[in-house]
């Protein structure tokens, strides 16, 4: 029987198999496994179906915790059940395993496997999630390729059926979760052959019902829970080879043949590698290569790791082997070996006690780490493994990939040592991410793997900001099936679509003599090569290549489709990458663009078709001169003035040279300086805004508003203007206060990343050109040079004195130094402008905790971090502990601070004689209520230290290390809606209800915005998201109103676009509340579906509507007998649809679903009416109404 | 009394006809319409321009931010159909269509040749009885000569004219250097009715925030009186329907229209301002203005004020003028 090949990656591969034989699914979002729910539930709402006939019910969780648990009841309600997670998921899912295991409950887990967060976060792959989950009594089935995934994932649920014991099945995040790959599709009839469905019923039947009753979860002592734990082993001994009978059923029915251990390699083979995941694959493909020279090296494919089968282990292993290296993707710190490692080790030893051992010799096993967090596994890897083990004093406990100058753990190899065949197309694309350089790629992957007879295999890297973001592309075609799970380093055609990038990323490094350069340039071939860097120059001359360019952008906008060359570079390389004839390749690119865009509209399709067609005859071959002539240089990473470990740590990773960085070169702990950002000048904007001093009124709201805090202004004596720039602005400035004082309204132009959100809040016009504004969008290339000197200068300027401001005006606030600044956020983006604001009012006492989102991945995603610091070298100090914990964690900050405070005032009255009775009472009644009250405060402190420099105890000791303690600190917490409305909703209402006194500020952008927008309980009725496709149909619920119900939280809802100085009035309300307050931040967002420039506009017609009312409710009211409640919008002016209609999350589905869409509209308006009615009736409602 | 009346072929029961406006996106306010007396009802136009910046907004709208960050590649869930602009249009004909048994006439305004045609074709397709073609194009570039306006009007309405078979009315601006002679080679371009005339969203200015806001307002009867004089002047000239649209608002201004040789009234901004059944009102006003003056039928006083039927044709020329300066 023929099946059809399809290009798609791990992740779909996975949900296609697990959808198709499970009733229930209950999942919550989590890189790199979201996509799997994500295709579960698009597929639901198809209406597809299970090899049963019926569509699968698909539940998205506040928590993966909460996934576990509705998986768990889901399976003793007789349901076939699934779900699909990683990393932190997995473990929140370990609970509910060890209960579901217990019960000997047929279930499997598809896990994209990744790293768990332990000094750092990261999405990446290695085991360390799958391996904290040995224990549970899981089986555990590791899949290496895509084609694996789709495969395993169905034994997994034949086997699971059989044995009873449940499942994970797993794979490697994102190099096999998210690399696109051509599989053979097994069919629903193939299921169905593997799946006996007399095992389905007896699963069901085993189920909870009050029609046979029975009870399970009970609770046992110490006389029966041993004996009765035991039960389970004959179920674990019977797995393995069940595990086996449905490979082979699956082989017989398929054509595809597994075993439990699978071996590759030299019949004699005397070395051979143990690993599972995709690096197998590398292994497998390094093995033959060494194999056909003559090594007898092989390779044993772990598949099944849980219930490990000694016996199948021994068998596969030729008795020829003399040196075993096990290779771990994980870090087990303390332990005597990694977990496969002490697996082997204990395998052959109890192989041979138990007389089974097959060995000449026995063999010598030496194990290492290689991998974590999606760290490169090469065949130079592999190779470096088999020189060491062969060596009489090879290495045990090493680590491969890296460079361990601490520990001196790590193998040495030879990078330059290749297995790839020549008869590939090996490409690799620079691009930015909303160039479609990635979705124009894996559109080729498409045509090639399903049109043609070639294999085709895509890797996509991505950048960890989100504004203005790298993309690098690996493509992969041939003839033979593609074994290489790693990055192209041999690359046949190479093709930059930014032409900035050439200055700042060594891209012909992968290029391969004579390979063919696609470069988008604005320079037209005649005059591009004088326009190249020397070291571009250079290798296109000393590596032959063959270099063409285009002008994209110029072809992309004459046919309207903006910045998006995907298209036109796409049908470039196809015109001279030779994959396909040229006309035939064309062709395909038309079918398929109308795949991808037919349903955007027929107008959307004609544009790709003319850009198609346009660039053939756009794209010249530039006749490469015989030397290089160049004078440009490429690029420094950071500036020379940048301080020496950003030079030598955070400068290597922002030149893309982090892999090459030894151990020796980071913190033990996580710990890393902060006020990073301000060296990495990006220049991603094409304009940035400049300003005009004779328009503008110094009302300070585009500094108030700028989500990256690139425009900045400062008041200052005219007297430090002597060594200004010629270029530089100044104007009288307009305050009171600062009569014949200076201003300037400076922008960091290369920190910009050109929103424009600024000039669209702009409040000023020119009375002559009402076009013109105080600030206007400017091209940066003609300014860019003046620009930065003007920055420079501007930098040397004094921020406002807080002394001498009134920072209850918007005005005065922006004088101050905000200290979050450059961040990584999308341009535009709706959250920054709010923790800036927090920075520049608190930012020099905060101690901030941040759940895991957008703000953490933004506020502390490498290579450089914006939270920064104050000329004192005062700042935010910042830290992400865990998604669903960030309140508690907050807490925990607010906890030690007390109990230092507290011990510290003890400290003082003891050491009261010591240090002066005055010093000591000063101390401790300080009114530091005020900025001037910190400010002295602070200065006594200086003065307490001095002190106690003279006293001679360790009371004084304990005193000197607490002293700063006695200046007022304030914590935040931080997160978005994700975190505060679902999964951490539990520890922020235990925080609130404490009564401790933390801020919490949540940036609501109504939608998981960093995992790709699925809905949360922030979603709004009527708005569509993932999990929420049809329109969510239930109201977003009020946690305003939940907190405000405890009576001693301060509450505000705030939206810097409709009232900005209602949101500074409630920050520093909320700073000054002494107990726990709460600010629900309107944050606009790229996941709600419109240009960001209109985000703030947004937010006023949100307030206008009704759907987001102002308030602040404020318990100290309450003493001065006034009513706690205050309404700051007005009752709704506008219709809801007047607001939401602009926004693609919510009109997208008067497109799907209008009927739906009219109908959840209607009810939103009720929604916001009742509300606006309550809450009205709150705030008008008498203090003492007897 | 018999208000019955023919346009573009249609037997209409009333000579008040409801002009393209949102009133008809209402399946059961068209039903009210119907019951209160209309002849027929003039759909809200099918906008292509609107359809495609629709159509490219959306596109752009669902692919920014995608494919950029690694744990967020996309933002929205894949959709696997979206119905644009015509669809939506589409479907609402063939509702209103089987709601009410009165003529239902579509209106159209595109962009593009390609696109005119293809709507027409497709609004045919789905049940209407006519359409209206609204060319609504304001000539601002002063390179453009008015004889390359009026070539692409005549031949846009040629080209649609004779790709589909229903009838087809053209609604269109006054401002031609020689209007009658426009008109005349509309009709001659195989339209079945001319509708007069087209009212443009005008701009205006906010003084507050120096800002130019395009805006509608609703006509008044002021504004008829343009319209009675090309309909007079054009009655019996030309081969095709007229239909008068703009300033039509009591039952005065509909025996006006027909007096001066319109085949209907057509009426938006009163029934906006009046509520629909004022259109009942409005035609029991017709009746008895006809019952005073011994009218039996519509038919009998249709054009009666035209210049061709007139003595003094010069009232609705120059002399009009003179006439009108002379009563201050």
């Amino acid at each position: 029987m023929s099946r059809p090949c399809v290009t798609i990656d791990g992740n779909e591969a996975a949900a296609y198999t697990a959808f198709r034989t499970n009733e229930v699914i209950a999942i919550y979002p989590i890189t790199p496994s979201s996509p799997m729910g994500e295709h579960s539930d698009a597929w639901a709402v198809e209406g597809l179906k299970n090899i049963w006939g019926t569509v699968p019910q698909v539940t998205e969780m506040q928590a993966e915790g909460g996934a576990a648990g509705a998986v768990h009841g889901a399976l003793q309600g007789g349901a076939l059940t699934t779900t699909f997670t990683a990393s932190q998921g997995l473990l929140l899912m370990i609970p509910n395993m060890f209960k579901i295991a217990g019960e000997l409950t047929s279930t499997v887990f598809h896990v994209s496997a990744r790293s768990v967060a332990t000094h750092a976060l990261s999405i990446f792959c290695d085991h360390s999630d799958v391996m904290a989950a040995r224990s549970t009594g899981f089986a555990f089935l590791a899949s290496n390729t895509i084609q694996e995934v789709m495969d395993f994932a169905l034994i997994a649920q034949a086997a699971t059926l059989a044995s009873r014991v449940p499942f994970v099945h797993f794979f490697d995040g994102f190099r096999t979760s998210h690399e696109v790959s051509k599989v053979e599709q097994i069919s629903e009839d193939d299921m169905r052959a593997l799946i006996d469905n007399e095992l389905v019923r007896a699963h069901r039947l085993r189920c909870l019902s009050s029609d046979h009753p029975v009870i399970r979860g009970t609770a046992q002592n110490p006389d029966v829970f041993f004996q009765a734990r035991e039960t389970v082993n004959p179920y674990y001994e019977a797995c393995p080879d069940l595990v086996q009978k449905a490979m082979d059923q699956f082989g017989k029915v398929v054509g595809r043949s597994y075993h439990l251990f699978d071996y590759v390699g030299a019949k004699d083979a005397e070395h051979v590698i143990v690993l599972m995941g995709s690096g197998a694959d590398t292994a497998e493909e390094t093995v033959q290569y060494l194999q056909k020279k003559g090594e007898k090296v092989g390779l044993l494919k772990v598949r099944l790791y849980r219930p490990f089968s000694i016996r199948h282990f021994i068998e596969t292993l030729p008795p020829t082997v003399r040196n075993i290296s096990v290779l771990d993707r994980t870090k087990e710190p303390g332990a005597a070996g990694e977990p496969l490692y002490q697996d082997i080790v204990t395998a052959l030893a109890e192989a041979k006690a138990g007389g089974i051992s097959s060995f000449s010799n026995e063999p010598k096993v030496t194990g290492g780490r290689y991998g974590l967090s999606s760290k490169e596994f090469t065949p130079a890897m592999v190779k470096g493994v088999f020189d060491n083990m062969k060596q009489s004093s090879a290495r045990n406990h090493y680590t491969v990939g890296i460079l361990d100058d601490v520990s001196n753990t790590s193998l040495e190899y030879d990078p330059s040592f290749v297995v790839e065949p020549d008869n590939r197309t090996r490409a690799v694309f620079y691009g930015l991410g909303s160039d479609g350089t990635v979705s124009a790629n894996k559109n080729s992957i498409k045509i090639i793997g399903e049109e043609t007879e070639n294999s085709a295999q895509g890797y996509f890297v991505y950048d960890s900001k989100k504004a203005g973001s790298v993309t690098v592309s690996h493509l992969r075609f041939g003839p033979d099936p593609i074994h290489s799970p790693y990055l192209i380093s041999k690359a046949n055609f190479v093709a930059c679509h930014q032409f900035s990038f050439l200055e700042k990323y060594d891209m012909l490094k992968v290029a391969e003599d004579g390979a063919t350069f696609l470069l988008n340039s604005i320079y037209s071939a005649d005059s591009v090569w004088d326009h190249l860097p020397k070291m571009v120059q250079q290798q296109i001359i000393d590596k032959k290549l063959k270099f063409y360019v285009i002008d994209a952008y110029k072809l992309a906008n004459e046919v309207g489709l903006g910045v998006r060359i995907n298209t036109i570079m796409q049908t470039c390389f196809f015109a001279i990458s030779n994959v396909l004839p040229k006309d035939q390749a064309i062709d395909l690119i038309k079918t398929f663009t109308k795949k991808t865009y037919g349903k955007r509209g027929e107008s959307v399709i004609q544009m790709n078709f003319k850009a198609i067609d346009m660039a053939v005859d756009h794209l010249v071959q530039v006749q490469v001169p015989a030397a290089a002539t160049s004078s440009i240089p490429m690029r420094s990473p950071v500036p020379d003035e940048a301080p020496d470990y950003v030079k030598k740590v955070t400068g290597e990773i922002v030149a893309g040279r982090g892999d090459d960085l030894p151990v020796s070169a980071f913190a033990p702990d996580g710990t890393f300086p902060s006020a990073t950002t301000q060296w990495e000048k990006r220049n991603i904007a094409l304009e940035v805004p400049v300003w005009e001093s004779d328009i503008c009124i110094q009302c300070g709201k585009c500094v108030f508003v700028c989500p990256h805090a690139v425009i900045r202004s400062k008041v200052y004596d005219a007297s430090l203007l002597d060594k200004a720039p010629e270029t530089f602005k100044s104007v009288d400035a307009k305050w009171k206060q600062f009569e014949g004082k200076k201003f300037t309204l400076q922008i960091s132009a290369e920190d910009c990343t050109g929103c424009g959100v600024c000039v669209s809040n702009c409040p000023a016009k020119s009375k002559t050109e009402p076009d013109k504004k105080a600030i206007n969008m400017s091209a940066l290339d003609p300014i860019r040079e003046k620009e930065r000197a003007n920055w420079k200068f501007f930098q040397t300027l004094p921020y406002g004195n807080r002394k001498e401001l009134k920072l209850n005006l918007v005005k005065d606030v922006q004088l101050l130094q905000p200290l979050f600044e450059f961040s990584g956020a999308c341009a535009g983006c709706g959250e920054t402008a709010y923790i800036k604001l927090l920075s520049q009012l608190f930012g020099d006492r905060a101690v901030i905790a941040n759940a895991t989102g957008c703000s953490s991945i933004y506020g502390g995603n490498l290579p450089t971090t914006p939270y920064a610091q104050t000329p004192e070298g005062r700042g935010p100090a910042w830290s992400n502990s865990l998604f669903e914990d960030n309140a508690e964690f907050g807490m925990g900050m607010r906890l030690a601070l007390d109990k230092q405070i507290e011990y510290a005032g003890e400290l003082v009255r003891r050491l009261s004689a010591s240090v002066g009775q005055d010093l000591a009472d000063a101390l401790l009644n300080a009114d530091q209520t005020t900025d001037e009250g910190i400010e002295t405060q602070r200065e006594r402190v200086v003065q307490l230290k001095k002190k106690l420099e003279a006293v001679k105890s360790d009371e004084a000791r304990e005193l000197q290390s607490l002293a700063d303690v006695l200046v007022s600190k304030n914590v935040w917490i931080v997160g978005g809606d994700g975190w505060a409305y679902d999964i951490g909703y539990g520890g922020l209402d235990h925080v609130i209800a404490s009564g401790r006194n933390v801020n919490i500020l949540v940036l609501d952008t109504e939608v998981y915005s960093n995992t790709g927008g699925q809905a949360s309980k922030a979603t709004p009725r009527g708005a569509t998201a993932k999990f929420a496709m049809g329109g969510k149909p239930v109201p977003k619920k009020d946690l305003a109103m939940m907190a405000i119900s405890y009576g001693n939280v301060y509450v505000a809802r705030v939206a810097l676009g409709a009232n900005d100085a209602q949101t500074l009035k409630a920050f520093r309300e909320a700073e000054a509340y002494n107990g726990p307050s709460l600010i629900l931040a309107y944050s606009h967002c790229i996941a709600h579906g419109y240009d960001l420039v209109k985000g703030l506009s947004q937010q006023k017609l949100a307030v206008e509507s009704g759907y987001w009312p102002l308030i602040r409710y404020n318990p100290d009211l309450l003493g001065e007998n006034k009513n706690p409640l205050t309404l700051d919008s007005k009752a709704p002016a506008i219709p809801l649809k007047d607001y939401v209609y602009n926004e693609t999350r919510y009109s997208m589905l008067t497109k799907t679903r209008p009927e739906a869409a009219a109908q959840l509209l209607k009810d939103a308006q009720e929604d916001v009416r009742k509300r606006w009615r309550a809450y009205a009736h709150l705030a008008e409602m008498p203090v003492n109404d007897k | 009394m018999d208000l019955s009346t023919e346009y573009l072929g249609l037997p209409l029961k009333s000579p008040l006809v409801i002009s393209s406006s949102p009133l008809a996106k209402d399946v059961d306010k068209v039903r009210q319409i119907e019951d209160a007396g209309a002849g027929a009802v003039v759909l809200h136009s099918l906008f292509e321009e609107q359809i495609l910046i629709e159509e490219k907004q959306l596109n752009e709208n669902l692919l920014q931010g995608t494919e950029s960050f690694a744990e967020a590649l996309n933002y929205f869930p894949e959709l696997t159909r979206f119905h644009h602009g015509p669809e939506g249009y589409l479907a609402h004909i063939s509702d209103i269509r089987s709601a009410v048994d009165i003529p239902v006439i579509a209106s159209l305004n595109g962009i593009s040749v390609g696109g005119w045609i293809d709507y027409a074709r497709q609004i045919e397709a789905a049940g209407a009885d006519a359409l209206e073609l609204n060319l609504y194009f304001i000539p601002t570039d002063p390179a453009v000569m008015g004889t390359q306006v009026e070539h692409m009007y005549t031949v846009l309405v040629k080209e649609i004219t004779a790709k589909i078979k229903i009838p087809v009315a053209v609604k269109l601006s006054p401002y031609f250097s020689a209007t009658a002679n426009m008109l005349r080679r509309i009709d001659q371009a195989g339209a079945k009715g001319l509708v007069l005339f087209n009212r443009f969203y005008q701009p205006d200015f906010d003084l507050d925030r120096l800002e130019v806001n395009p805006r509608i307002v609703l006509s008044s009867s002021d504004e008829l009186t343009l319209r009675l004089r090309w309909t007079a002047i054009l009655s019996g000239q030309v081969h095709c329907d007229i239909a008068v649209t703009g300033g039509v608002h009591t039952s005065d201004d509909v025996i006006k229209t027909i007096l001066a040789g319109a085949r209907v009234a057509m009426m938006t901004s009163a029934v906006l301002k009046h509520g629909i059944p004022y259109i009942g009102d409005i035609l029991s006003g017709v009746e008895a203005w006809m019952e005073k003056k011994g009218y039996s039928s519509v038919q009998d006083m249709r054009g009666i004020l035209s210049m061709k039927k007139i003595a003094e044709p010069a009232a609705y020329v120059r002399s009009n003028y003179m006439k009108v300066l002379g009563s201050y």
